[in-house]
């Protein structure tokens, strides 16, 4: 499955992730980070395509990894 | 079943650290591009950073590379020291807008007219952030800040400068370019300005300058969203984005 991974004590809380995910992967968390702000998360990971567009506008760098699945051979399906 | 294949990790030339930046405050993003330019050309190891006084006045805790903090306004100056002792080290200069467009620019200006082999990236976000959101000479018509509360009025403060123009008319500068931060498309095309201004140094020694529209939401009093769509839809109305001056030979990275 396609990833990301959010350092969650950078993550400022500032949204731009979701504001310009394409699939709407991420949601914030209910949780806080050691700052008391909530960070951004993976809401629906099935969803996520890899694109790393998140990775692109976050300010902090929070994330700090975007993992993509090797794409299926064609007539594999999907 | 297949490895999954990493499509991103945060270059190597940026430090790990939390960065002091507010929310959505789009400093961050341009460091990590700055940061990845170095490391895709290799110069990591001869690369000297000069900072600013500004909000970016802690760079040097955020690139993994050589920093010197220079006076307010100098950077110019000492990377121009800097790269005439040092002809075989990567010198640029990080500044905003209250530094590079206010007090530094007699630094700018002589520094671009001798075409000095160095790069300088302008960030452009229209207020003084660090000091509390003043008047910067960049700041709009009719935008508010903590000096102008009513908003700039041209007949009382003047006009904003156009930092890009105005150095386009000299004969010395080899690359001069304005971006923006506004949209994961800018942000990429951000970087294709960045790497030719990076090259302009490299490749054809002379002086390279970006000057990045970047979104203060504290002091404009959004949310970074909203920030980002204001600059999108007014900034850039203003300060056109545009590749005013091409490198030699076609060199150029188109978008």
């Amino acid at each position: 499955m396609n990833r990301i991974v959010v350092d969650e004590d950078k993550c400022r809380g500032c949204a731009l992730c979701i504001e310009f995910c394409p699939k709407n992967v991420l949601r914030m968390a209910d949780r806080f980070n050691r700052d008391g702000l909530n960070p951004a998360e993976m809401g629906w990971p099935e969803r996520c395509i890899g694109c790393a567009t998140c990775a692109t506008v976050c300010p902090h760098v929070a994330i700090v990894l975007v993992e993509r699945e090797p794409k299926k051979k064609a007539g594999a399906g999907q | 079943m297949a490895e999954a294949q990493v499509v991103f990790t945060p270059p190597e030339s940026l430090s790990d650290t939390l960065m002091h930046y507010c929310p959505g405050c789009t400093h961050g993003s341009l460091h990590r591009l700055v940061a990845e330019i170095i490391d895709e050309l290799g110069v990591r190891e001869s690369t000297v950073g000069i900072c600013p006084v500004g909000c970016a006045v802690y760079a040097y805790n955020y690139f993994e590379v050589d920093m010197i903090e220079a006076a307010h306004g100098r950077a110019p100056a000492v990377a121009t020291g800097v790269k005439r002792v040092r002809d075989d080290c990567t010198v640029f200069t990080y500044q905003g807008d209250g530094d590079l467009a206010s007090i530094g620019m007699g630094e700018i200006v002589h520094a671009a007219a001798r075409n000095e082999a160095i790069t300088v990236v302008f960030v452009n976000n229209g207020v003084f952030g660090m000091t509390q959101g003043q008047m910067a000479p960049t700041t709009l018509i009719g935008q508010k800040a903590s000096t102008a509360p009513a908003g700039r009025r041209p007949e009382h403060e003047g006009f904003p400068v156009r930092v890009v123009e105005m150095l386009n008319a000299l004969e010395g500068p080899t690359y001069l370019a304005r971006s923006s931060m506004a949209s994961p498309r800018w942000i990429r095309d951000t970087k294709k300005k960045l790497r030719n201004a990076f090259k302009a140094q490299t490749e054809h020694h002379g002086f390279g300058l970006v000057e990045v529209l970047s979104s203060c939401p504290t002091w404009w009093g959004m949310t970074p969203k909203e920030a980002l769509d204001w600059m999108e839809s007014t900034v850039v109305d203003y300060y056109p984005i545009e590749e005013f001056r091409a490198l030699p030979e076609g060199d150029t990275e188109g978008e």
